[in-house]
This record gives structure tokens, C-alpha cells and sequence, in this order.
């Protein structure tokens, strides 16, 4: 049946293949894009949970006395100018100005530590009140969301870490650019997160 | 542990957490343990055998080399395959001993097996027929087929593939695990709360851990299909002109995007209640069980969808072939595969409408239920039009086809009856759901996954299966199917509900036995399709075909069989849609020289050994040995940041390599189709 | 698939590395989403700590609108996010995943409303809690 021409070796050129390797296309940046969106829905989840369990406070502290409005405006601030120095650090970045780049992400990672800091500093004070994540399902979901978070931060601090020294090592070579890039995006989309934490779960959590 | 000696219950305590010889269930007097003491002593044997070949054989470099460290999406596959077909005799094992359960447990017959043990077998049976043959059935296939079909060398991101195996086989190996140190949840497929709250052995732990790992290794591969798909195309391969396989793949990889990550949040919620006491689905501080429920479903509907909509594609490739046609509405199917993919999203509500949520809810989804069976109407028909005035020839692949049409129609139509919430007020939990989604399951994802290996076999080994076993194997399922089904619907409608190990009534035990009788068909039919494989293997010379065996219509017949590490020498150039038609159409021949170096993926050892390191930390979690936890999850974070540093990841093949490679494949003409 | 930058046959213009030419953002673009950003942080926190509203639920729906908005803004002015971006995939991709998260949570909540409604009708602040 199938009887097609294809038993020669002709080598006529053909218009059904590449005489020349096609330019390879790196799925890095939209892979780790990809990525993110899948994280969009672990959180959706936490949301959903904390939306649902929120005012579930089992005769436990109610979102209103327990959270603590000027220490989160603080830990916005951090992480909100972190962004922006993680910004200025792609710029120089783009430059090829390395020494600079390393600066600003450094000093991108310190004002990030610093909120993980102040986010383990806020748990702690609430679990020696007895406001721990076991007590009502309002304080696991809002341990958890809100830890979640943290733990993204914190996942992204040791990254950048390991980009720095990276770069560091072998300077901004592709692969380190490309993954400087997804960094930043990483860091840029947990602000993203961040606002939703601190509208939804701290200023509308305290007025439901 | 002797309770005199503090001390050194201490010790163990921090050696083993809560393990203890009581722990294992072998070694117990019951009837269950003997029952356990028995697959014990059959696996050992099976394992050593395998151990002992392997190493008398010298296969280990070898294995490890070619295959363990591999990163190629051909290899990572049919590890996937392999994988899943042995969990495929693992689940079904759990099948057949419910079967037999339920035909003898009458009256005053307890039957063989008491509650607690029946209990883990039909939640075994469950997650592993879902997460470790269904889903390992689907990933290897789109892992074979897909990069193939788009004219690519491998996947986006090799490695990652290769990572995302290792998961999944783990999270495979703590569930078999389960069955000789511990026991296995018994809270059902889904671990619904308060059950599984409430459970205090590590069964619900092994079910949590061992899906963590395959949710995260599924979550992987759907990442990496999709930039697969929208980066590494060949040229002129724009989306409208994608075989269809790699549209369902597309779409099924945004699904897995989309909902795995429900089910990790989920699943990573539950493990916090019962480790560290929050309440999110506990019933007394403020927990909400039907939270639980809500969540698990955004997850489980659109898994479903997961597991047809790649199988979809195989008769979408299997059915023109077969037919001699171009696929009948192939932008219907395009966009009907979309349409189903949105909507997954927006029926979860109907595996509990008796839950509570009231009329208007209900309603809601009720009607997108019902919507939905419209863009799967629509590829029926597509299928049966592509059939209509073809050269139909009925192979085992078409075979496996026809039946999924005759088969899964009938279950989809029994969903239909599901979806009208009053009905599934009394159909709710009864045996009539069992048999539906068996009926979809089996009739589609089974019926396809066996078309399938059919269907690429060939592709991938360059022989054939045999005919007459894989006919054997298709009778038996399809036969088996509706002898083991049929009386569970029936007894569906009499309000049988599921999950019973014993009844009072000995009017129904009839039923049963027919249903047992079907199960043991469908045994019959995996034999054969063992005995399928074994045959195949032992006359490969005699079955050997050349590249093109089924006078296929894409990409993946354009090379050799098995295809090089390369897949192609050259990159296609595609044109058409079913390019590989279009170039036999235009009398393409094979170019034998001026041949460019390749640049591939170079294997790597670290997915292999993440996927060792993240066993042993879930392993720790499962029984509390919190060194082992810490220390391996430290190792897994050492090892992955450790690859990171590696920046020589590919290698080059020369063109004088792929000119010996591309002269040394045999090209010949395709004198074996005769046999087709 | 990473490739090492000795190799540097496979980066003819334009086609080549894509993390060489995303969109990379400026100073003043920066800068721009900074000063936005801190606009609508503000706002929220002084309508709920200032109690300037006396109706919590209109409160509620300001706060949520205004995080919207900055969500936005970090999108477009630090995520860079564009039509053009990977040929439109990373929005196809974005809208896709905000389709399905608003679905996700708005049907979650109706549902689970609904279901306290009917299933729990004492109170859905549960608040008697036994052990």
C-alpha cells in the first residue's frame, strides 16, 4: 500500500525540511511564566480557604485584635521598595553593569529578609498569645496564606543568593541573565501576591 | 518497645519514629497477613529475579546510563509506560479482590476480607488507578508521541522531564510501600475528612506524600509540554495545522497547569490538620469539612477531563490513519477540545450535589454539566464521519477505537443521567456512578491507552505487536467491561451503594457473581496483553517493520523506527496539515547527505537522585522520623542548587556521526504493511 | 535547554536567545509603578486605619477595588507584561489564569455560602467549639 518514493537516497534539496538547523527558541522566561500561573492557583486556594473560614473564629481573637495594621505597613513598604531596587538591578542588568547589579540585589535581598524577619517576629508574638494556627480555622487559614507567602520569599531570598554568586563566579553570562530574568519575575509576582494578602486577608480581614 | 527501658525507647523513637515491628503487617497472624505475607514473598521473588538478570547481565551501567539518567522524551516515555502498565497489575489486583469480596460476602458470610483491609484496597485501587496508571499512561504517551508529532528533538526543558519522572515513580514506590511496612489509608481515592482527619496510622500520610510527589511531577510535565508546544514547532508548523494528539496535549498540559496545583494546596492543607492540629477541615473550631470536598473537586473534575482529552487525540490520529482519511472536522475538534478544556472548570459542583448547596447552585451546574457533553458529541460525530465512505481497515488500534466509540458513548450518555440533579439525589455514592465512571474511564482512557501502544509500538521498538493476542486482549476488555459493569448499573438503580464489603440482601449476590465474572474476563485481557508484549518481543525479527507500518499522516512515521536520540536528522519543514501525507503526496525522499551538527540535551544523574532524596524525606514525614526528613529535604535543595552550577548541559553530535546514524537506519520500503 | 553562550551559532538576530530581547523595562517605568503602587497602598490602609468610612462593607469594596488597581500596576510597570511578550503567550496564558482563578474563588464562596446557609442555619460564625 504504501508504496511512496521514499526507499532512494535521493539528495535533491527538498522544501520539506531545514538544510540548516532552525534558530533554537529557549522556553525559559515563558516556561517559568507558566510557572507562576500554576502558583496563581495555590494561592487561589488559600484565598478561597481564608475567604470561607475567615470569620470562623471559634470563639478565639477575631481578625480585628489580633493583626497588627502598622507592622503590615511596614512589611508592604519592605516589599515594595524591594521590588522597585530588584527593578533598578535588571536595569543595570541591561547595561552589562554587574558590580551595580550585585548592589542593588543585595539590596533587594536585605529588605526582603527583613520582612521575612518581621512576618516570623508577628507569628511568634501571636502564637505566645495563644493566637497560634491551631486555635480557630479563621488562624490556620491565616497562618497559612499568609506563611505561604513567606515561604515564597524566603525561597526567593536563597535564589538570589545563588544567583549572586553565580554571577558572580561566571558573570552575566546568558543562562545567568536568562535567570536573573525569571528571578525577577519571581520577585516581582510575590509582590503581586503580597497586595492581595494585605487587602484582602489584614484590611478587609479586620472590617469583616 | 519495652516499656523498662526508657532510654532506649528514645533512641528508637528518634531512629524510627513511630515504626515498629507492630507496623508491619506481614508479620501478623491475621488472615490479612498472611494475605500480605504472601505478596511479600511474590514480590521478593519477582524482585530478586529481576535484581539477579539485571545483574548477571551486566545491565546496570547500562540501565543507568541509557535509560535512569536519560533525558530523552522517547525513553522517558516508555519508562512512563513501563511504569505504569506495573501499576496497572498492582491496581487491578485490588479490582479483582473487591470483585471477589462482594460475590461471596452474603449473609452470614463475612467474606475473606474483613472491613478495615477492604477499606484500603478500594482506596488503593482508586489513587493508584488514577494517579499512577491513568496519569503514567498518559504522560509517557504525550511524552513519546508529542515532540515527535511537532517535528522537535525533545521536550523544552529535558531535564525537568526526567525530574518529573523520578517524582512520579516515587510517589508510586511509597504507595506499594504501604502494603508491606504500615498500612494504607482508608479513607477512599479522595481522602474526604473527617476520615481522613481522623485516621491515626500513616495510611493517609502514604496517600498524602505519594500524591505530593506525583502531583508535583505531573505539575512539572505540564509546564514543560506547554513550552514545548509553543516554542519548539518546526517551521510552518503553526497551531491550525498541529496534529490533533498535540492539541489535546496542549490543552490537557493547561488543565494539569491550571488544577494540580488545586490539588497540592489541598492536599498540603490536610497534611497540615493532621500534623499540626489547624482547622481547616476539622468539624469543631471553625473547620469546614465540605471545604475539603469544595477544593478537592476544582481539582478532581478537571482530572478527568485530563485523563480523556489526550487519549481524544490518539483516535483523532488512530481513526484517519486507519480510515485513509483526512480527520473529518478538524477544526470542530479543535476547538471542541478548548470548549472542554474551559468547561472542566465549571461542572466540579456535581460530584456533591447532595451536599447541600440548594436549588439555585444546583441548577447552575447542573447545566454546565450537560453543556459539556455537546463538544464531546461533537468529536463523536467527527470521528464517525471520518470513518464514514474511508477504507476503514480493522486493526488492533481501530479495533480498541470502535469500541471506545461503542463504549464510551453509552458512558457518557449514563453521565448525562448524573448530571440531572434530582436523578443524582438517588444515584448519589450508588454503584450506578461506579459503573459511569468506569464506563468513561475504561471505554475511554483504557480502550485509548491500548490503541495507543498499538497504534506507536512499532514506532517505538521497530516491530510489531502481535494481531491475534491483541484481539484476545480487546474481547476480553470489551466483553469483560460490560459483564463486570452492566450488573453494577443495574444494581445502581436498585440503590446498592458503593464501598460495601458485605450485604444482607441475597437477591443481589447474583449480580455479583456476573460482575465477578466480568473482572475475570478483563484478567484475561491484561493476560493477553502481557502474553502480547512477551510474543511480540520473542518474534521481533519475524514482526520487524520499517518506519511507516500503518501508512501514518504525521510527523512522528517521517523518521526511522525507533526514531534516533535526534528524532530527525533534519528539522521538517511542514506545510499541510498531516505533513507527513503531504510529503509521500509530493514524493519526498530521504536526503542522505549534507548533514549539520545536532545540538542535544546532555543526560544528568540529578533527577534521579532528587527523585531518591525526595522518597526518603516523604518516607520520614510518613512515620515521623523527622532526621530523615530534615536531612534528605536538605539534600534535595543541596542537589537541585548543586545542578545549577553545571551550565554544560548539551552536547554536539557531528555531522559525520548523524551521516553514520541516518545510513546505518535501515530506509527501506515498507514491505511489512502488508501485514496491517 | 540551556546553552552555554561559547556556542553562539544559534542566536542569528532577533530569533535567537528571547531572554535578550524582553521588554526590559525603564527607570521612569519603575519609578512611575513605585509612585502609583504607593498611591494605592496608602489610600486603603488610612480608609481602615483612620475608620474614615463609617460602612464596612462599602470600606471592604474600596480596599479590593484599589488592590485591582495595584495589581495592575505591578503588572504592567514591573512584570512588563505586554500583547508582545512571547508572542502573546504569557497573556493568553495570564487570561487564562485569571478566567479560571475568579472562577476558582467566586464559585468556591457562592458555594460554600450556600451550603452554610442551608446545612448550618444556627449561625455560620460557629462559634461553639467542642474538643
Amino acid at each position: 500500500m504504501n508504496t511512496t518514493a521514499i526507499d532512494t537516497a535521493g539528495t535533491a534539496p527538498s522544501r520539506f525540511i531545514c538544510h540548516e538547523e532552525p534558530p533554537v527558541h529557549n522556553g525559559t522566561l515563558l516556561g517559568f511564566w507558566i510557572y507562576l500561573m500554576s502558583d496563581c492557583f495555590i494561592f487561589a486556594s488559600l484565598f478561597a480557604c481564608n475567604a470561607v473560614l475567615g470569620t470562623n473564629y471559634a470563639g478565639g481573637p477575631s481578625a480585628a485584635q489580633v493583626l497588627d495594621l502598622p507592622g503590615l505597613a511596614v512589611n508592604t513598604a519592605l516589599l515594595l521598595i524591594s521590588s522597585v531596587t530588584f527593578g533598578f538591578a535588571m536595569l543595570e542588568m541591561a547595561r552589562r553593569n554587574q558590580r551595580a547589579m550585585l548592589g542593588w540585589l543585595a539590596v533587594s535581598g536585605l529588605l526582603a529578609a527583613a520582612f521575612v524577619g518581621l512576618e516570623i517576629h508577628e507569628f511568634a508574638g501571636m502564637i505566645a498569645e495563644g493566637a497560634g494556627p491551631d486555635r480557630s480555622a479563621f488562624l490556620s487559614s491565616f497562618f497559612t496564606l499568609v506563611g505561604t507567602h513567606g515561604l515564597h520569599v524566603s525561597v526567593g531570598i536563597l535564589w538570589l543568593i545563588v544567583l549572586m554568586v553565580q554571577t558572580g563566579k561566571f558573570g552575566l553570562t546568558e543562562a545567568n541573565i536568562r535567570r536573573l530574568r525569571c528571578l525577577s519575575m519571581f520577585w516581582h509576582f510575590l509582590d503581586l501576591v503580597w497586595v492581595g494578602v494585605f487587602s484582602y486577608v489584614y484590611l478587609a480581614g479586620v472590617l469583616r | 518497645m519495652p516499656e523498662a527501658m526508657p532510654h532506649r525507647a528514645a533512641i528508637w523513637n528518634f531512629l524510627f519514629g513511630r515504626l515498629s515491628l507492630d507496623s508491619l503487617p506481614f508479620l501478623q497472624p491475621d488472615l490479612e497477613g498472611r494475605i500480605v505475607l504472601v505478596t511479600l514473598i511474590v514480590v521478593l521473588i519477582g524482585g530478586l529475579a529481576i535484581l539477579g538478570f539485571v545483574t548477571k547481565k551486566r545491565l546496570w551501567g547500562y540501565l543507568w546510563h541509557e535509560w535512569f539518567t536519560s533525558v530523552d522524551h522517547k525513553k522517558l516515555g516508555i519508562m512512563y509506560m513501563i511504569l505504569a502498565t506495573v501499576m496497572l497489575l498492582r491496581g487491578f489486583s485490588d479490582a479483582i479482590m473487591m470483585r471477589a469480596q462482594q460475590a461471596v460476602a452474603f449473609g452470614p458470610h463475612m467474606g475473606y476480607l474483613p472491613p478495615e483491609h477492604y477499606d484500603q484496597i478500594f482506596s488503593a485501587h482508586g489513587s493508584i488507578m488514577i494517579f499512577f496508571v491513568g496519569m503514567a499512561y498518559i504522560t509517557g504517551l504525550m511524552n513519546f508521541a508529542m515532540p515527535l508529532q511537532i517535528g522537535s528533538r525533545d521536550v523544552a526543558f529535558p531535564f525537568l522531564n526526567n525530574l518529573s519522572f523520578w517524582f512520579t515513580f516515587w510517589g508510586s514506590i511509597l504507595f506499594m510501600v504501604s502494603l508491606f511496612i504500615g498500612d494504607f489509608s482508608t479513607a477512599g481515592w479522595l481522602a474526604y475528612p473527617p476520615i481522613s482527619e481522623l485516621q491515626q496510622g500513616p495510611g493517609v500520610d502514604y496517600y498524602i506524600w505519594g500524591l505530593q510527589l506525583a502531583g508535583v511531577g505531573t505539575l512539572l510535565t505540564g509546564v514543560n509540554f506547554v513550552a514545548t508546544i509553543v516554542k519548539m514547532r518546526a517551521p510552518g508548523m503553526s497551531l491550525m495545522k498541529m496534529p490533533v494528539f498535540s492539541w489535546t496535549t496542549l490543552c490537557t498540559s493547561g488543565l494539569i497547569i491550571a488544577t494540580f496545583p488545586v490539588l497540592t494546596a489541598t492536599l498540603f492543607l490536610l497534611s497540615l490538620d493532621r500534623y499540626l492540629g489547624t482547622h481547616f477541615f476539622t468539624s469543631g473550631f471553625g473547620g469546614n469539612i465540605m471545604m475539603y470536598i469544595n477544593l478537592i473537586w476544582v481539582w478532581g473534575h478537571p482530572e478527568v477531563y485530563i485523563l480523556i482529552l489526550p487519549l481524544f487525540g490518539v483516535y483523532s490520529e488512530i481513526v484517519p490513519t486507519f480510515s485513509g482519511k483526512p480527520l473529518f472536522g478538524y477544526s470542530s475538534m479543535v476547538y471542541a477540545t478548548v470548549a472542554i478544556m474551559i468547561m472542566s472548570y465549571l461542572v466540579w459542583l456535581h460530584h456533591f450535589f447532595t451536599m447541600g448547596s440548594g436549588a439555585d447552585v444546583n441548577s447552575f451546574f447542573s447545566l454546565t454539566t450537560m453543556m459539556i457533553s455537546i463538544p464531546t458529541g461533537v468529536k463523536i460525530f467527527n470521528w464517525l464521519f471520518t470513518m464514514y465512505r474511508g477504507r476503514v481497515r480493522f486493526t488492533v488500534p481501530m479495533l480498541w477505537t470502535m469500541g471506545f466509540l461503542f463504549t464510551f458513548t453509552i458512558g457518557g450518555m449514563t453521565g448525562v443521567m448524573l448530571s440531572v440533579a434530582p436523578a443524582d439525589f438517588l444515584l448519589h455514592n450508588s454503584l450506578f456512578l461506579i459503573a459511569h465512571f468506569h464506563n468513561v474511564i475504561i471505554g475511554g482512557t483504557v480502550f485509548g491507552v491500548f490503541a495507543a501502544v498499538n497504534y506507536w509500538f512499532p514506532k517505538a521498538f521497530g516491530f510489531k505487536l502481535d494481531e491475534f493476542w491483541g484481539k484476545v486482549s480487546f474481547w476480553c476488555w470489551q466483553i469483560g467491561f460490560w459483564v463486570a459493569f452492566g450488573p453494577l448499573y443495574i444494581l445502581g438503580l436498585m440503590g446498592v451503594t458503593r464501598r460495601l464489603s458485605h450485604f444482607d440482601n441475597p437477591a443481589l449476590q447474583p449480580y455479583f457473581v456476573v460482575a465477578a465474572f466480568g473482572a475475570f474476563l478483563i484478567a484475561i485481557g491484561i493476560l493477553a496483553f502481557v502474553i502480547q508484549i512477551g510474543i511480540s518481543i520473542k518474534r521481533r525479527e519475524a514482526y520487524a517493520v520499517g518506519n511507516d507500518p500503518w501508512n501514518g499522516r504525521t510527523l512522528e512515521w517521517a523518521t526511522s523506527s525507533p526514531p534516533p536520540d535526534y528524532n530527525f536528522a533534519f528539522i521538517p519543514n511542514v506545510h499541510e496539515r498531516d505533513a507527513w501525507t503531504d510529503m509521500k503526496k509530493h514524493g519526498y525522499q530521504r536526503p542522505m547527505e549534507g548533514f549539520n551538527t545536532i545540538h542535544m540535551p546532555k543526560n544528568t544523574a540529578a533527577g534521579a537522585i532528587i527523585g531518591v532524596l525526595s522518597f526518603a524525606c516523604c518516607f520520614g514525614l510518613v512515620w515521623y522520623i523527622w532526621w530523615l526528613a530534615v536531612v534528605s529535604f536538605v539534600g534535595v535543595i543541596a542537589v537541585a542548587i548543586a545542578h545549577t552550577f553545571n551550565y554544560h548541559r548539551d552536547y554536539h553530535i557531528p555531522a559525520d556521526e548523524v551521516r553514520k546514524i541516518e545510513h546505518t537506519n535501515s530506509w527501506q520500503p515498507d514491505t511489512a504493511e502488508v501485514r496491517a | 535547554m540551556n546553552h552555554p553562550s561559547a556556542s553562539g551559532h544559534d542566536t542569528p538576530a532577533g530569533h535567537g536567545d528571547d531572554a535578550l530581547h524582553v521588554h526590559q523595562g525603564s527607570l521612569r517605568g519603575y519609578l512611575t509603578g513605585f509612585v502609583l503602587a504607593a498611591i494605592l497602598t496608602v489610600i486603603p490602609f488610612w480608609l481602615v486605619m483612620g475608620h474614615v468610612l463609617s460602612s464596612p462593607w462599602l470600606t471592604i469594596s474600596i480596599v479590593l477595588l484599589f488592590a485591582i488597581a495595584q495589581i495592575l500596576v505591578h503588572i504592567i510597570y514591573f512584570l512588563h507584561l505586554d500583547v508582545h511578550s512571547e508572542d502573546g503567550w504569557n497573556m493568553l496564558a495570564f487570561i487564562f489564569t485569571i478566567v479560571l482563578v475568579v472562577i476558582v474563588l467566586g464559585a468556591s464562596i457562592w458555594v460554600m455560602y450556600n451550603e452554610n446557609t442551608n446545612m448550618m442555619p444556627m449561625s455560620p460564625q460557629y462559634h461553639h467549639h467542642t474538643e
